[in-house]
C-alpha cells in the first residue's frame, strides 16, 4: 500500500496567502466567540460543587430539579451525564453553606422526591483554588511557549521558532473558540489536552522545518518557495499517517473513554486537525515571509586564506 | 552496517526483561486483606503483634493466605471478602477491647496477589489514584493569620502572668491586630518590664511608644518566630488530622503538606464518606474562658445589652451563658482528652491533659476562682459554642483535669472527641473535596483500559497493513513502549489516575510517529535508488534527528504541565513525560535491534518487506516490493 503517489512537488506556497487568510478568519472567529460567549468553565475553575448520582432506571430530571428547589438550592443545573441513568448536578459556590455536608444534604433532598439514587462522586472546589488554577494554567502556557521558542531558535533559527509558535498558538485559540462556541465544558483535563496538543503540533512544524533545512543544504538552485514546497510534499505522507494514527487512539478515547475523557479527546481531535493545517500550511509561509534563505544554513567559508586553525592571521 | 554489537542486544533484552518483571504484578489483581496498625505513636507494631494476629485467627479457625509485617503494620491476606469481614470484626474485638479508647487501627485493605518473589523485588502493581479505586480527597487550607492571632492571644496571657509573677504593675495588656500592647503609667516600670520581657520572650520585638501618662510597650513577633509558628501550625494540624483519621480505620491514608499552608488528605477506599467528612470537616479551635457571674449581667445581656468584655453563648443544653472575652487557655495547651469515669463516684467523666505552661496557668486560675464556673468554648468557623461549663471545686495542679457530673457516657465520649478535635493549632477550611464512589472507580479503569486497547489495536492493524514487516516491528516496538511505561509507573509507584491512563493512550498514539518517520524515510531512500541495507541505515540515521527534535518539543510541554499542573493535570503530565522518554528508546533502539536481527545478518537482501514503494514513472526503475 502506498497512499501518496506524488510525482511533482505540490505548489503549496503559490496559495500561501489563501491558507493564511482562511486561518486568520478562523482565528478571528474564535476570538470573537471567546469574547462574546466566553468559556464554560468547569467547577475546578469557578469553584462550586459537582455531584454525580446514578439511578437503576432512567432518571427523572424534572423530579430531581423539583426536589433540589424544595430543599432551598438555587442556580443549580441538573443534566444527564453519559447515560440516562447518570445525573450530574452542579451547585454554585455559596458562602453560607456547610460544604462538608453538601453531598449528604443533596442526597437527603433527593430521597424525598426522587429516591433510589446512589452517590457516585462529589467534587467541591473552593474559590481560592480556581483562581490559582487559572493562573497556573496561564503560566504553564507561557513556559511552553518560551521553552519551544528558545529550543527551536537554538536548533534551527529564530524565523522558524517564531513562525512555529505563531501557527500553533493560533491552534490553541481555535480550540478555545470551539469550546466557547459550543459551550462545551472547559475543565482541567481539557487544559492538559490543549497544552499537549501545543507540544505535539509544534513537532509537526519541526518535521517540515527539518526537511527545509536539509533541502537548503543539499540542493542548490531552488528558490525558497520551491524548497518549502519540496519539504512539505516529501513529508506529507508521514504527516497524514502519523496524525491518522494518533487520531485513531484519540477516537478510541472519544468512543470508549466515557464522559470524563470526552471533552479531553474532543480538544485533542480539534487540535490534531487544525494542527496539521496550521503547522504545515501556516507556519511554512510565515517562515518564507520572515525571509528565510539558503545562506542561513550553510556555514560561511573562511574568508581569509592562510589563516591557521585558531583563526589568527599574521 | 546493520548489525548491533552484542552489548546493545543485551541491553535491549535486559530492558525488556525488566519491563516484563515490573509489569507482571499488575496482572495478578488484588485479594482481600485486613490490616492492623498502631493508633498511638507510643505503640510499636512488631513480630509479636504478628504472632498475636496469627494466634487470634487460628483459634477462630479463619484461614489466611499469609500474614506479613511491614512498615504500615501487620497485613493478613484472606481468601474471600466474607472471611475478610469476619477477620476484621474478630481482630477489632481482640485488639481493641475498649472501643472508646482504641489502641490499634483495624482496617480492610487490598493486597496484591502477586507471588512473593515479585514482591521481594519491589515489583508492585501500579498505585491507583482515588478516581480509579474510589475514596475521599480533601485539600485543606490552614488559616495562618488565625494561627498567628491565636499565638498572640496566648502570648498576651503569658505576658500578663509573667508581669504579675515579677510584680511589674501595668495598666492593661491588649492585642491590637498583630501586635500586643502593654500600657504603663511611668517610664521606670516600663523599663523594668522591658528587661523582664527581653529575658524570657525571645520571640518578641519590643518598641516604646506614647508619652506622658500613656506609655506603651508594643510587642510584635519576629519574622523567624512567625515562620516557626506557621511551620508548627501546619505540623500540629497534620498530627491532629492523623489522630482523627486513625479513628476512621483507613488502611492507607495520605496526609501530606502541599505548599506552605495546605494539607492534602486522601482516604482511599473509604465507603463511609459521611463520617470521614464529619470528622475532618470539623475545623474547630478550643478556648477556655471564665463565666461572667455578676448578678444581673446575664439578664441584661439577654435583653440585648451585653456587658463590655463579655459574650453571650448558648450551652450545649440550650442554657444561655455569659462568657468573658479574655482567653484563659487555648486548645494548643491541651495535649489529650479522653472519656472515662470518675474514680470515686464512678460517674462518666472527661480527662484532660495540659502541657506544662497550660498546667501552670490552669493552677493559677483555679486557685483564684474556686466556686466559679469556667467555660470550654469550641469555635467552629467563627461561631462559638460552649461545650461544657463546669464549676471549679478546688485548685487543680499538675495539668490533669477531670470534668464530670451531669453527663452520660455518650456525652463524655462526644465531649472528649470535640475537645481533641479542638486541639488544632490553626483553623482549617476544606477548599477542595472529591468523593469518588468505588463503582465509578472500577468504571473508570474499564473505560481507560478499553480506550487504550482499541486504539492500540487500530494502530496495529493499520501499521501492519501499510508497512508489512516493518509495520509489525513498529507495533512490537510500540508494545514494548507500553511495557516500559507500565513497568516504570509500577516501579516509581507514581499515582495512576484516569487522566494518566489517557496520557498512556495519547503517548502511544504520538509515539508511533517515530516509527512512521523511520519507515517513510526508508521508503524514500528506496525510492531514490538506495540498496535495502543502505536504506535501512540512512533511514534510521536521518530520522533520528527529527525524532529527537519533535520529542523534545513535546517534552517541553509535558514538563510545563508537570511544574504548574495540580491534581488531574499532574497525573497526566507524569505519565506523558515518562512516556516520551520510553518511546525514544523503544521506537529507535528496540525497533532497530529487531530490524538488525531480521536483515542485518543476511549477506544479500533483495528487498525489504516495508509495503509497496511507489516510484514516479519518469525515474524508470522497476517497483521494489
Amino acid at each position: 500500500m502506498e497512499f501518496f503517489r506524488i510525482r511533482k512537488d505540490i505548489p503549496f506556497m503559490r496559495h500561501a496567502v489563501v491558507f493564511n487568510v482562511i486561518s486568520l478568519l478562523t482565528f478571528l472567529l474564535a476570538v470573537f466567540f471567546l469574547f462574546s460567549r466566553g468559556l464554560h468553565l468547569s467547577v475546578e475553575f469557578t469553584g462550586g460543587t459537582l455531584i454525580e448520582i446514578n439511578y437503576a432506571q432512567a432518571a427523572n430530571l424534572e423530579k430531581v430539579r423539583e426536589s433540589l428547589g424544595k430543599a432551598g438550592y438555587s442556580d443549580f443545573s441538573v443534566q444527564n451525564f453519559g447515560s440516562s441513568q447518570d445525573v450530574l448536578i452542579r451547585l454554585p459556590l455559596k458562602a453560607e453553606q456547610n460544604t462538608a455536608r453538601i453531598g449528604e444534604s443533596v442526597m437527603q433532598a433527593l430521597d424525598a422526591e426522587a429516591p433510589g439514587a446512589t452517590l457516585r462522586r462529589v467534587e467541591f472546589v473552593g474559590p481560592q483554588v480556581g483562581r490559582e488554577l487559572a493562573e497556573n494554567g496561564a503560566l504553564a502556557l507561557l513556559l511552553v511557549v518560551v521553552g519551544i521558542v528558545v529550543y527551536l531558535a537554538f536548533r534551527f533559527e529564530w524565523r522558524f521558532s517564531v513562525s512555529a509558535i505563531i501557527a500553533n498558538l493560533h491552534d490553541v485559540i481555535i480550540i478555545l473558540g470551539f469550546f466557547a462556541f459550543f459551550q462545551w465544558e472547559f475543565s482541567l483535563s481539557v487544559l492538559a489536552a490543549v497544552l499537549a496538543v501545543l507540544g505535539y503540533s509544534v513537532n509537526e512544524s519541526v518535521v517540515v522545518f527539518d526537511r527545509v533545512r536539509e533541502t537548503f543544504r543539499k540542493v542548490r538552485g531552488l528558490t525558497t518557495p520551491q524548497v518549502l514546497d519540496h519539504a512539505i510534499t516529501s513529508t506529507i505522507s508521514r504527516t497524514i499517517i502519523t496524525h491518522g494514527s494518533t487520531q485513531m487512539m484519540v477516537l478510541s478515547m472519544l468512543v470508549f473513554g466515557g464522559e470524563t475523557l470526552y471533552y479531553f479527546s474532543l480538544a485533542l481531535t480539534i487540535g490534531i486537525c487544525f494542527g496539521i493545517y496550521s503547522s504545515v500550511l501556516v507556519a511554512s509561509p510565515l517562515v518564507m515571509w520572515l525571509g528565510v534563505s539558503r545562506e542561513q544554513f550553510i556555514r560561511p567559508k573562511k574568508q581569509i586564506e592562510g589563516a591557521n586553525e585558531d583563526g589568527a592571521v599574521v | 552496517m546493520n548489525r548491533y554489537p552484542l552489548w546493545k542486544y543485551v541491553i535491549v533484552a535486559l530492558a525488556l526483561l525488566f519491563g516484563l518483571v515490573y509489569t507482571l504484578p499488575n496482572f495478578f489483581g488484588e485479594s482481600p486483606a485486613v490490616q492492623v496498625s498502631s493508633a498511638k505513636a507510643t505503640l510499636k507494631i512488631d513480630e509479636k503483634t504478628r504472632e498475636r494476629v496469627a494466634r487470634v485467627l487460628q483459634t477462630a479457625g479463619i484461614e489466611s493466605n499469609g500474614i506479613f509485617l511491614d512498615s504500615n503494620g501487620v497485613k493478613v491476606r484472606l481468601q474471600t471478602t466474607d472471611s475478610q469481614l469476619q477477620a476484621k470484626d474478630l481482630l477489632e474485638k481482640q485488639f481493641n477491647p475498649d472501643a472508646g479508647d482504641p489502641q490499634y487501627v483495624v482496617a480492610l485493605n487490598l493486597l496484591s496477589s502477586s507471588p512473593r518473589w515479585l514482591t521481594s523485588l519491589h515489583a508492585l502493581p501500579m498505585y491507583l489514584g482515588l478516581d480509579l479505586r474510589g475514596g475521599v480527597h480533601f485539600l485543606l487550607q490552614v488559616d495562618m493569620k488565625g494561627a498567628l492571632t491565636k499565638r498572640l492571644d496566648s502570648i498576651s496571657g503569658d505576658l500578663r502572668s509573667l508581669l504579675r509573677d515579677k510584680t511589674v504593675r501595668h495598666a492593661g495588656i491588649t492585642r491590637e491586630g498583630d501586635r500586643v500592647v502593654i500600657r504603663f503609667r511611668d517610664n521606670e516600670t516600663r523599663n523594668k518590664a522591658r528587661v523582664v520581657l527581653e529575658d524570657s520572650q525571645s520571640d518578641l520585638l519590643l518598641v516604646d511608644q506614647g508619652e506622658g501618662d500613656d506609655l506603651r510597650l508594643v510587642a510584635t513577633l519576629k519574622p523567624e518566630a512567625i515562620k516557626r509558628i506557621q511551620e508548627f501550625a501546619i505540623k500540629q494540624n497534620m498530627t491532629t488530622l492523623n489522630n482523627r483519621i486513625n479513628e476512621l480505620g483507613v488502611a492507607e491514608p495520605v496526609i501530606a503538606q502541599q505548599g506552605a499552608d495546605r494539607i492534602v488528605v486522601q482516604l482511599p477506599g473509604v465507603q463511609d464518606t459521611a463520617k470521614a467528612k464529619d470528622i475532618l470537616g470539623r475545623t474547630a479551635t478550643l478556648e477556655i474562658r471564665m463565666v461572667e457571674e455578676t448578678a444581673g449581667a446575664l439578664e441584661a445581656a439577654q435583653a440585648g445589652q451585653v456587658p463590655f468584655g463579655t459574650e453571650l453563648y448558648v450551652e450545649r443544653g440550650g442554657m444561655p451563658l455569659l462568657v468573658k472575652k479574655q482567653v484563659v487557655l487555648t486548645g494548643d495547651r491541651l495535649t489529650d482528652a479522653q472519656p472515662g469515669f470518675d474514680n470515686q463516684t464512678n460517674e462518666p467523666a472527661v480527662h484532660l491533659t495540659l502541657d506544662s505552661a497550660g498546667a501552670r496557668i490552669f493552677k493559677d486560675v483555679t486557685r483564684d476562682n474556686v466556686g466559679k464556673r469556667m467555660a470550654i468554648v469550641l469555635i467552629e468557623k467563627g461561631k462559638g459554642e460552649v461545650v461544657t461549663a463546669p464549676v471549679i471545686r478546688a485548685e487543680i495542679g499538675g495539668g490533669r483535669v477531670q470534668i464530670s457530673g451531669r453527663m452520660s457516657t455518650m456525652e463524655a465520649n462526644d465531649t472528649a472527641l470535640l475537645l481533641r478535635a479542638g486541639s488544632l493549632a490553626a483553623p482549617m477550611e476544606i477548599i477542595e473535596e472529591r468523593t469518588i464512589g468505588p463503582s465509578l472507580g472500577a468504571d473508570n479503569i474499564q473505560k481507560g483500559f478499553q480506550s487504550t486497547m482499541w486504539g492500540f489495536a487500530a494502530i496495529a492493524v493499520f501499521m501492519i497493513a501499510y508497512y508489512q514487516l516493518f509495520g509489525l516491528v513498529s507495533v512490537i516496538a510500540l508494545a514494548s513502549n507500553l511495557l516500559f511505561l507500565v513497568a516504570l509507573l509500577s516501579l516509581l509507584q507514581a499515582t495512576l489516575t484516569l487522566p494518566g491512563i489517557a496520557a498512556i493512550a495519547l503517548t502511544l498514539g504520538m509515539a508511533i510517529d517515530a516509527n512512521v518517520l523511520i519507515n517513510e524515510r526508508i521508503r524514500e531512500e528506496l525510492r531514490n535508488g538506495s540498496s535495502p541495507q543502505a536504506a535501512i541505515h540512512t533511514g534510521y540515521e536521518r530520522a533520528f534527528g527529527t525524532i529527537l527534535d519533535s520529542n523534545i518539543t513535546t517534552l517541553i510541554a509535558g514538563i510545563a504541565l508537570l511544574i504548574f499542573g495540580s491534581g488531574p493535570v499532574r497525573g497526566f503530565a507524569v505519565v506523558h513525560c515518562l512516556g516520551i522518554l520510553t518511546s525514544l528508546f523503544s521506537a529507535v533502539v528496540v525497533s532497530r535491534a529487531m530490524i538488525n536481527l531480521i536483515y542485518g545478518r543476511r549477506r544479500k537482501v533483495e528487498s525489504l518487506a516495508i509495503g509497496q514503494v511507489w516510484k514516479p514513472a519518469n525515474v524508470g526503475a522497476a517497483e521494489i516490493k
